[in-house]
């Protein structure tokens, strides 16, 4: 288990509660968190779940792999901690994460 | 105008299961033309996760979106299905004697006595960058396809993007342009290893320039377009561009079909769970695209909703004719059809 906040455009904060295994943008659609459209549904194939990971977790997250970097560039106002939230698996590590939902998702 | 295309059903979308109706509808002798905005059938199995494996088709524990639409193509092919890709519908009309007349953007005519939408989320349009005012210069100097090279002669070209198309259009336009620019937000690019070394080539040589970034502004007036500002890890710069080109992959949009007269709930089309007909009788939605009490979108449910579907539509076309519910297993006029007895 871990507790991972997701952090709106306009500043409010969602607590999840999220199981290990699951993805950070499995917890922000079953949390309902508004500005993740995870359009396709998960399979890395379309960059609507684009977050930013907040600046203190950048190095337990880590960097995206290939396939995700080549689909970031689909995404809106990437950034250097730019992640899709579909290819942020949870882990105990990640416990008390804080993500960033971009204004829009592309 | 084209000949008219006369046929029992035209089926607008060619995904896993517009592909499938085709297989009902011809075990009843209904013959199918289907248009899709694609250049391949597929719908997203093909466009969103072709590599990507599927779990939850019924005897496949694991099958990809591409090995899907292979199946299903081998499959319906003994009922020579018609296919129109690279088009969109644009029109969707009754006819006085209750047949419809379909128009595509390519402007082909069909007319069809059943219509079945099978448009998944909407068709597959290109990607506008979240650039300010962008929409003002689109069709005049920002386009998101090459239809005629002419337009771009003697031009001073953007391209922003880091995929195939990108790439493949920079090789194909930097010998009319008079200047050609690629902005990519990284220096790493997800296309073909041999465009990648010979678009670098032509940046070594001179006749390409790359810039790192992501187009923040455009200027000029009218629609036409003079410069375009790109932001780069170092500031803003601005570089004179009178053709952009942006290649951001494509998403999914309604699109027509909101103009069809059909009633629509938040972008989906109710349809009734015994037809699967829409408001409109004649016209039945199957698939993603459809809504009704306990809709689940997945490709599973779509196959059954085309089973259900046909038989209705067959009512449509062939009326008063009896109609004789058969298995493929053991009835030896589907097979006939099937070209398997």
């Amino acid at each position: 288990m871990a507790k991972i906040t997701f952090v709106t455009h306009d500043g409010a904060r969602i607590d999840t509660n999220a199981e290990n295994g699951s993805t950070v943008m499995e917890n922000a659609i079953r949390n309902a968190v508004p500005g993740i459209d995870a359009e396709c549904g998960g399979a890395c194939a379309c960059a609507t779940c684009h977050v930013y990971v907040d600046e203190e977790w950048t190095a337990t997250t880590g960097e995206p792999e290939a396939m995700e970097e080549d689909m970031l560039d689909f995404a809106y106002d990437v950034r250097p901690n730019s992640r899709l939230s579909c290819q942020i698996r949870v882990s105990d590590d990640l416990d008390g994460l804080v993500v960033h939902v971009p204004e829009r998702q592309a | 105008m084209s000949e008219i295309i006369k046929t029992d059903v035209v089926i607008i979308g060619a995904g896993p299961v517009g592909l499938f109706a085709v297989f009902e509808l011809g075990l009843y002798d209904l013959k199918c033309h289907l248009i899709d905005i694609l250049d391949r059938p597929g719908g997203q199995c093909a466009e969103l996760y072709p590599e990507k494996p599927i779990y939850d088709i019924p005897a496949w524990p694991i099958i990809s979106g591409h090995d899907l639409t292979e199946k299903l193509m081998e499959q319906i092919k003994p009922f020579a299905p018609q296919f129109h890709f690279d088009r969109m519908v644009t029109k969707l009309e009754r006819q006085p004697d209750g047949s419809f007349h379909v128009e595509t953007d390519e402007g082909e005519v069909f007319e069809a006595k059943v219509v079945v939408i099978a448009a998944g989320g909407g068709s597959f349009q290109p990607k506008r960058p979240p650039v300010p005012g962008i929409e003002a210069y689109e069709g005049k100097s920002v386009f998101y396809s090459v239809r005629r090279m002419e337009e771009f002669r003697d031009q001073d070209i953007l391209i922003a993007g880091g995929g195939d198309s990108a790439l493949d259009w920079a090789l194909n336009l930097q010998p009319i342009a008079r200047s050609l620019t690629v902005v990519h937000r990284r220096a790493e690019f997800r296309a073909a290893p041999d465009s990648v070394k010979k678009m670098f080539e032509l940046v070594d040589s001179g006749s390409v320039r790359f810039e790192l970034g992501q187009v923040s502004g455009l200027k000029g007036g009218d629609g036409q377009l003079t410069h375009a500002t790109i932001k780069g890890a170092e500031g803003e710069i601005d570089i004179q561009v009178t053709r952009l080109l942006p290649f951001f992959g494509l998403t999914m949009k309604l699109g027509p079909i909101a103009d069809w007269g059909l009633n629509l709930h938040e972008n989906l089309i109710p349809v009734s769970v015994e037809t699967f007909e829409t408001s409109e009788s004649g016209i039945f939605a199957i698939g993603d695209i459809n809504t009704y009490p306990g809709k689940l979108k997945l490709i599973l449910s779509g196959f059954h909703e085309a089973a259900l579907m046909t038989q209705a539509a067959k009512r449509i076309v062939s009326p008063g004719e009896r109609i004789i519910f058969q298995y493929t297993t053991s009835s030896t006029s589907l097979q006939k059809k099937l070209g398997v007895d």
